[in-house]
């Protein structure tokens, strides 16, 4: 059965009587054996909490009965607080003699909002009695003034009853009649809703909502004893008003003009309104964050050997997974066989069904029955086993390829989730001790669903930018630049051996005695694929294009003519092969990063692959050069203070000349960084250099780094400025004030590689704390965004006719994204015209 | 199907490279439909949450900074970017940093002509016309010594205007007030010296840069109206960044524009790839309804019918009481709402509701074994 719809209204006095299981009348909650007394909060008509009682209502017991609400008949009425505000503006839109609306009836009609707008109006007197208005004022949450006189509940509801149905239509009153928001009678929420805890001393603990019931049953018998009693009415008031607080508290705690109810230790009570509201109430807490069961948490680790569809799941945790199988004509003896298993062997089964809806577990000891017993009908709750579809998750959540369908490798004596490294990119997972979840989807639809729509190879192009996510990184692209580089050869043996590493046995008699790395990177391509782009090694130097040997990548028919493969082929966004196979087939698509990831980190293995300090070091030639220049910079930005102190400085509109100077300066070592890194370039030519080679094929690292390390750091920042905090006009004690030079505002004219001295090193940690304190804040900020755009956003859809429409179907997008194209099915946004060239 | 213009444009483009012409190329335009409708959006895809995943899934890697900007160009731009530029703008905030970049019909199209508008159009104030000011304590009067005769007239006739006596002797202005105390005197100069006295309100910083060939005027605070009416300027590519403005001006398509462009720079500017269809969805949830709302709580989600999607996201009690009053019902339309009550949302494969004939099915299959 569906819902189909809510509705909110507000409960009268009739309908809180006729829920009512009880009327609570006495304060005290246990007598002095510990019984709940009849008629006190803790009544058992109102629900069970214990278990083994059964309700005195329904007679269900614990998680059957979900509770009774009960009803307190208030002595006096009671302003609901919540409603303070609607009150006033009903008591402002009616009048105060014969409460019909304070406007002519034709006027009323033609209001779009009576109750915004009567109030505006501010007549004077009645139109329909004449009766003449005074002027009434409000204070939060529940006293109402008229002129002088403080209005009680009673007289409010006295004007509100009078009000006549008619004109509670017209007024557009639609949640029910407004004396409802005068309290007379109180529902007593069922004890479920605030069970009492049993510590273990013995001693009961009462929730929150029970402490502040309790005041107010007993406050209301007090209001009653005084008034039997004849008291005076300023006691009277008084006691009226102490009700009223407590009411008021019992529903929202957080008014700000009341002081809060308080626990003996101090904390304030969480009541009604604070049940519900904020991130742990009971909407974003409980309704929309839901808990599942069927899932498993533990640490990550890589395992090159698995696809990208692939999760290793330890052994000890698949036991403990279970799926639900439905026992037919054609799986019984394979069932038979699982239960013979057990629990404790690996393909097991943990628990069994029978068609009478009796759950057994399956235990060592009956395992050999269970397995005779079973039959056509049984539903059997097997153990996770190879080739099951799960869906692996990793926090935070930021899009949908944070949640994706991998298919089950059960291994023996791992106690951690591994997975392929190329899925580390859409994860955003590294292994220092990151943590991942995994869910075991129950249902067959479930499962189904999970396969077609989450698997990974479904989104290997991510659906923000159109390209390839699940692509290569780091030592991949390392390893596939040194086979596929030009000069690669391998004898007969290496190449068979690569070849046995992922998987393509058969090629093997293919092989000639002598294989270029180009020739075995070639098997793993589809034979039909035609393309033709530039590599990232590639750099533009002269105004023609000139390729180097290595620079053009020409793949014809599936046979790699020429080019080196590299981050332009593999990398994420940029990848070129693997967006196009991604185009031509999926699973193709899949194979082949399967492939090419196995094969790049079985060469780097075999070639080895290391860098060293040595790797940093430059000619003596550019070494001098980088300090001439260096030195050259800092006698301009003298000249520019010089020209600031004598203030020769031109002037800039909108600036100060502090701005100008430390503009122009910034200036200076912008270009002293660029001039600095161009040496460098320049300098470190040599192929093999493999810190080099990260740069320029994309792997890691970039000629920014590279420069960093050898020639200098640079201008450290702070606050997008240079370093200016510290002492009075000063950074440090080691210079004078208003000392704006270079070396006193944080450059660091040093390399990591020949070390920060301590002022320098100071200023770089001055910086990278920065940044890291940057980093943390920076996530609320974004969180709530997402959180935001999210609530926005939800339920947008597309129809069936390419609209782009929201959850009442008014319509957003004609198009959907203008021309209909789903970026995750588009070449960086573009058709996928590449398609075409394809056999 | 429809082709796109943009998307034909390319389709040429290739066959124009390729060399494939005639009956290839009417082929080859079968073949490009079939790939055009394998790239679109599948029915019921839920396309505002991938909408909203992308944009602030690179959000999480942008900066907080407000640089300063120390480029020729730029230089007097301190503009809010990155992440805080693109929550002020999902939040339809008044910016505090509003810029205008102002282009010139070629006839005015030098490095003088610019600088003379660019001097008519900045703002000045009284304090920026003057060259001292003073009060006089014996005579009960404001002293404004004026830098040039020129803004004299002006300058009294401002005045004048607001009911105060003036008179005037070479390039001093004395300016008495009826109710003359010091309070009211300093009060008085306070409020003069910010008096807006000539060129247009809201242009506080002009400089004339040159983009490209051109120069054109980029000034700190706008006034898109005022700037508009101007003979010298060329509309069609004079921008602000305020979308306020530009709703007011030119109404809600080119706010809409607004949103789409400057949402669009502070990613491109951060070096983000998003691809811009998502931008301009959000673009068009901001605008639909025919003015500007904000990503929030006052804006599109404050807005939305169901009580529980409301309830759900901010001010839980607010919602609840008001619904309640006004006895709201909730069709359970939305994604969220239905979270909550657990079924199944009514978006991608849960908006579809098929059902399996299985007696066909099973006949079908009969056949087949027949």
């Amino acid at each position: 059965m569906k819902i189909k719809s809510l509705e909110f209204k507000i409960f009268s006095p009739k309908m809180i009587k006729d829920m009512s299981a009880v009327k609570i009348e006495q304060p005290e909650l246990y007598d002095a054996d510990g019984f709940p007394i009849e008629s006190g909060l803790c009544d058992p008509r109102l629900g069970v909490v214990d278990p083994g009682l059964r309700c005195r209502t329904c007679g269900g017991m614990i998680g059957q009965c979900l509770g009774h609400f009960g009803h307190l008949e208030l002595t006096k009425p009671v302003v609901n607080p919540l409603y303070g505000k609607k009150i006033y503006t009903i008591l402002l839109s009616v009048c105060r003699k014969c409460s019909k609306p304070l406007v002519d009836e034709e006027e009323l009609k033609h209001m779009k909002n009576p109750m915004g707008e009567i109030y505006k109006l501010k007549k004077k007197s009645c139109p329909h009695c004449g009766e003449k208005q005074k002027e009434l004022s409000f204070s939060k949450p529940t006293s109402f003034r008229e002129g002088k006189n403080e209005l009680n509940p009673e007289e409010i509801r006295q004007r509100l009853e009078k009000v006549s149905d008619e004109d509670v239509e017209a007024l557009r009153i639609k949640g029910g009649r407004p004396e409802w928001l005068i309290l007379t009678i109180l529902p007593i929420p069922p004890v479920t809703v605030r069970p009492s805890i049993t510590l273990e001393t013995g001693e009961r603990s009462e929730d929150d909502l029970t402490h502040k019931l309790v005041d107010v049953v007993r406050i209301n018998e007090r209001l009653k004893k005084n008034l039997e009693l004849g008291a005076p009415d300023f006691i009277i008031a008084d006691i009226w008003e102490l009700l009223q607080y407590h009411i008021s508290t019992y529903m929202d705690n957080e008014i700000s003009t009341l002081p809060a109810a308080r626990h003996r230790s101090g904390r304030a009570l969480r009541t009604l309104i604070q049940r519900l509201s904020k991130k742990d109430g009971r909407f974003r807490g409980y309704l929309s964050g839901k808990r599942v069961n069927f899932s498993a948490r533990t640490v990550i680790s890589p395992d090159p050997r698995l696809s990208m569809l692939e999760v290793g799941v330890p052994e000890v945790i698949a036991k403990e997974l279970t799926l639900p199988i439905k026992v037919n004509k054609y799986n019984l003896t394979e069932i038979r066989k699982i239960i013979a298993n057990g629990p404790n062997t690996h393909p097991g089964a943990n628990y069994l069904v029978r068609p009478d809806g009796i759950k057994k577990k399956i235990t060592e000891e009956n395992k050999k029955d269970i397995s005779k017993e079973v039959d056509v009908g049984f539903l059997v709750e097997r153990q996770l086993k190879d080739g099951d579809v799960v869906v692996f998750n990793r926090q935070p959540s930021l899009h949908r390829m944070s949640m994706m369908a991998h298919k089950v490798r059960v291994m023996k004596h791992t106690r951690t989730f591994t997975m392929n490294l190329t899925v580390t990119i859409p994860y955003n997972a590294d292994f220092d001790g990151d943590e991942m979840n995994l869910h075991v989807p129950q249902t067959e639809e479930a499962q189904v669903e999970a396969e077609m729509l989450m698997a990974t190879e479904n989104h290997i192009r991510s659906p923000r930018y159109g390209s390839p996510i699940i692509s290569c990184k780091q030592d991949h692209i390392s390893g596939i630049y040194l086979l596929t580089k030009d000069g690669t050869k391998f004898d007969k043996k290496t190449a068979a051996e690569l070849l046995m590493a992922i998987g393509l046995k058969d090629k093997i008699d293919e092989l000639k005695n002598e294989v270029t790395g180009k020739e075995l990177f070639s098997f793993l391509l589809p034979k039909k694929l035609n393309i033709e782009y530039k590599a990232s090694i590639y750099t533009r130097t002269k105004k023609t294009e000139e390729f180097g040997v290595d620079d053009l990548v020409v793949i014809k028919n599936g046979v790699l003519k020429q080019g080196a493969i590299d981050e332009n082929s593999l990398g994420e966004k940029k990848g070129a092969l693997i967006n196009i196979l991604e185009q031509m087939d999926k699973r193709v698509a899949r194979e082949f990063i399967d492939r090419v990831s196995r094969l790049s980190l079985e060469m780097v293995t075999k070639y080895g692959f290391s860098m060293s300090v040595s790797d940093q070091d430059v000619s003596d030639r550019a070494k001098k050069k980088i300090k001439d220049m260096v030195s050259g910079f800092e006698e301009e930005s003298r000249k520019v203070i010089k020209d600031y102190e004598s203030g020769r400085m031109k002037k800039a509109p909108g600036l100060s000349l502090r701005d100008v100077l430390e503009a122009s300066i910034l200036r200076l070592v912008g270009d002293a960084s660029r001039e600095a890194s161009k040496i460098v370039k320049d300098d470190l030519t040599d192929e093999s250099n493999p810190v080099v080679m990260m740069a320029k094929t994309g792997a890691r690292g970039s000629y920014v780094n590279l420069t960093q390390m050898c020639a200098f750091v640079g201008q450290e920042s702070l606050e997008g400025k240079r370093i200016y905090r510290g002492f009075t006009n000063r950074t440090t004690s080691h210079f004078g004030k208003n000392d704006f030079s270079l070396k006193a505002r944080g450059f660091v004219a040093s390399s990591y590689k020949e070390g920060l001295d301590p002022i320098e090193f100071f200023f770089d940690a001055m910086n990278s704390r920065e940044n890291l304190m940057d980093k943390s804040l920076h996530t609320r900020h974004s969180g709530y965004m997402e959180r935001r755009l999210i609530n926005a956003m939800q339920d947008l859809h597309v129809g069936y006719d390419r609209t782009v429409r929201d959850s009442h179907n008014n319509i957003v997008q004609f198009i959907a994204g203008e021309d209909g194209l789903d970026p995750s099915k588009t070449d960086g946004g573009k058709p996928l015209i590449k398609l075409l060239n394809q056999g | 199907m429809e082709v796109n213009a943009k998307i034909m444009e390319m389709f040429e483009k290739y066959c124009k490279d390729n060399n494939i012409i005639g009956k290839q190329k009417e082929e080859k335009f079968k073949q490009f439909l079939e790939v055009l409708e394998k790239s679109a959006y599948d029915p019921l895809e839920a396309i505002g949450i991938i909408a909203a995943h992308s944009i602030s899934e690179p959000a999480t890697q942008m900066t907080m900074r407000t640089y300063t900007m120390a480029t020729q160009r730029d230089r007097l731009s301190k503009v809010t970017q990155g992440l805080p530029r693109l929550i002020e703008i999902f939040d339809a905030k008044k910016s505090l940093e509003k810029q205008m970049r102002i282009y010139l019909r070629p006839e005015f199209n030098t490095k003088e002509k610019a600088r003379d508008i660019a001097d008519k159009i900045k703002a000045k104030k009284v304090k920026d016309v003057i060259e001292s000011d003073s009060i006089d304590l014996i005579d009960l009067k404001i002293e404004l010594d004026l830098e040039r005769d020129d803004e004299k007239d002006n300058l009294i006739e401002l005045i004048k205007k607001a009911n105060i006596d003036v008179s005037s002797r070479g390039k001093k202005i004395f300016v008495k007030p009826k109710k003359s105390d010091v309070r009211t005197l300093r009060k008085l100069r306070s409020k003069l010296l910010e008096a807006h006295v000539d060129g247009i309100k809201g242009i506080d910083e002009v400089v004339v840069a040159k983009d490209g060939e051109e120069w054109m005027i980029q000034t700190a605070g706008t006034n898109l109206k005022k700037i508009l009416k101007m003979p010298e300027i060329d509309i069609s590519r004079t921008r602000t960044n305020d979308v306020f403005q530009v709703y007011e001006v030119l109404g809600i398509e080119a706010a809409r524009a607004v949103i789409f462009n400057e949402s669009k720079a502070t990613l491109d500017e951060q070096g983000l790839d998003v691809d811009p269809r998502h931008l301009s969805l959000l673009a068009d949830v901001m605008t639909v309804d025919g003015d500007v709302k904000a990503i929030g709580r006052y804006g599109v989600s404050g807005a939305k019918s169901s009580v529980l999607a409301r309830a759900n996201f901010e001010e839980t009690k607010k919602h609840l009481v008001n619904a309640s009053f006004n006895g709201e019902k909730d069709n359970l339309s939305g994604v969220i709402e239905n979270v909550l009550v657990v079924q199944v949302v009514p978006v991608g494969t849960g908006g579809v509701e098929l059902k399996v004939d299985v007696e066909k099915m099973m006949g079908k299959n009969k056949k087949k074994e027949e």
